[in-house]
């Protein structure tokens, strides 16, 4: 008897360590939270004079050729016109920066080159300014499919795994228990997404306002009762980096919009 | 500075309907909520907006504190003749807003 009720332990244990990391969702079967999404609010999405993340993209485009810092240089003045230069550079970061020895996401790149190239003091995150250019440069991939380069980041993104299957907080949950095992499933009224970050920065009406992913990511945290990562953290980019991993293939929304 | 967008059809056929679709960039602060130090923000909302079509009033609306941030308002009119299509949003502050459009009536 023992030895059956030990076998049979031994297969639960089994069968829950497959559930917990084998679950991650076959790319035939990934979509962006938009197929969730009301006719109404894929509406304000599609239409660029109906989507409000359309003025932090035309804020942003001034700050591109706004000249700053002590360089006295534009972003314009190294990278041109960012319709060209910034084509599909948003879906394939973050990316390892060899000088940092680190991914750094979207956001740090934007405030690399404004502390090392221009001379300026780094833009705080989740500043207008920030969204602004971050959304700026990710809406010149709209349409183009998620693609990260991982090769030289395995270690960050396995950091990045690790941290979506662990379970925290006080209500002891899972990124996986929500995004992969029971995404199309609602949540309080509201439909669970895959979590694939494919618009960001994007205009939330819940915030009434752009977003980054971080923040999302800092929302989620609080959700489950886990104390969220700080803006910048090397786990949040971890997270950010694994996510985007995880969406490849997926098109770039920017600015998108969700409930 | 607000930014407003417009979508108004270039041209339409007379007496044709038209849908007229405006966005505005506004925080539409209530004035009931309060800071993280405990102050009331103070009420900062667009109040007023009109639309003027060769300055005869066709649309206008009163809004309010429990209006979402970055108003979009969409109506939509017979297209009589070709012209000009003015649009007002005024609020708290002085707030004050101007944007024109024009549509080809054939």
């Amino acid at each position: 008897m023992i030895w059956r009720a030990l076998l049979l332990l031994g297969a639960v244990l089994a069968g829950a360590a497959s559930s917990a990391f084998g679950a991650e969702i076959p790319s035939g079967e990934r979509r962006s939270a938009y197929d969730l999404m009301s006719r109404e609010t894929k509406a304000m999405q599609d239409d660029d004079t109906a989507n409000p993340g359309t003025f932090s993209v035309l804020d942003g485009e001034a700050l591109w050729s706004a000249k700053a810092g002590t360089a006295d240089k534009a972003c314009a003045d190294c990278h041109g016109d960012a319709r060209a230069s910034m084509k599909g550079v948003a879906a394939r970061y973050p990316a390892f920066d060899p000088a940092h020895r680190r991914p750094l996401d979207l956001e740090q790149r934007i405030n690399v080159c404004r502390t090392e190239q221009q001379k300026a003091p780094a833009l705080a995150h989740e500043s207008k300014e920030l969204l602004a250019l971050t959304a700026y440069v990710a809406r010149q991939s709209r349409g183009i499919p998620i693609s990260i380069a991982a090769d030289r980041m395995v270690e960050f993104l396995d950091a990045g795994r690790s941290l979506f299957y662990r379970r925290q907080g006080q209500l002891n949950l899972a990124c996986s228990q929500c995004h992969d095992d029971n995404w199309g499933k609602s949540l309080a009224g509201n439909a669970i997404p895959q979590g694939h970050p494919t618009g960001y920065p994007l205009y939330r009406l819940e915030w009434q306002t752009l977003g980054s992913l971080q923040r999302r990511l800092r929302n989620c945290m609080t959700g489950m009762r886990a104390e969220p990562y700080a803006y910048g953290a090397p786990e949040n980019v971890a997270l950010e980096l694994y996510l985007m991993w995880r969406a490849r293939g997926l098109a770039m929304e920017t600015p998108a919009v969700r409930p | 500075m607000a930014r407003a967008l417009i979508n108004v059809p270039a041209k339409a056929k007379r007496g044709e309907v038209v849908a007229i679709k405006t966005l505005i960039s506004h925080v539409m602060e209530s004035g009931f909520r309060y800071s993280n130090t405990g102050q009331l923000i103070p009420r900062n909302i667009i109040t007023w907006f009109q639309c003027t079509y060769n300055g005869e009033e066709i649309f206008s609306a009163e809004l309010h504190a429990a209006m979402a941030a970055n108003p979009f308002i969409t109506f939509h009119t017979v297209a009589t003749e070709s012209g000009k299509l003015e649009f007002t949003w005024t609020g708290d502050n002085g707030f004050s807003a101007t944007e024109s459009a024009t549509i080809t009536v054939e």
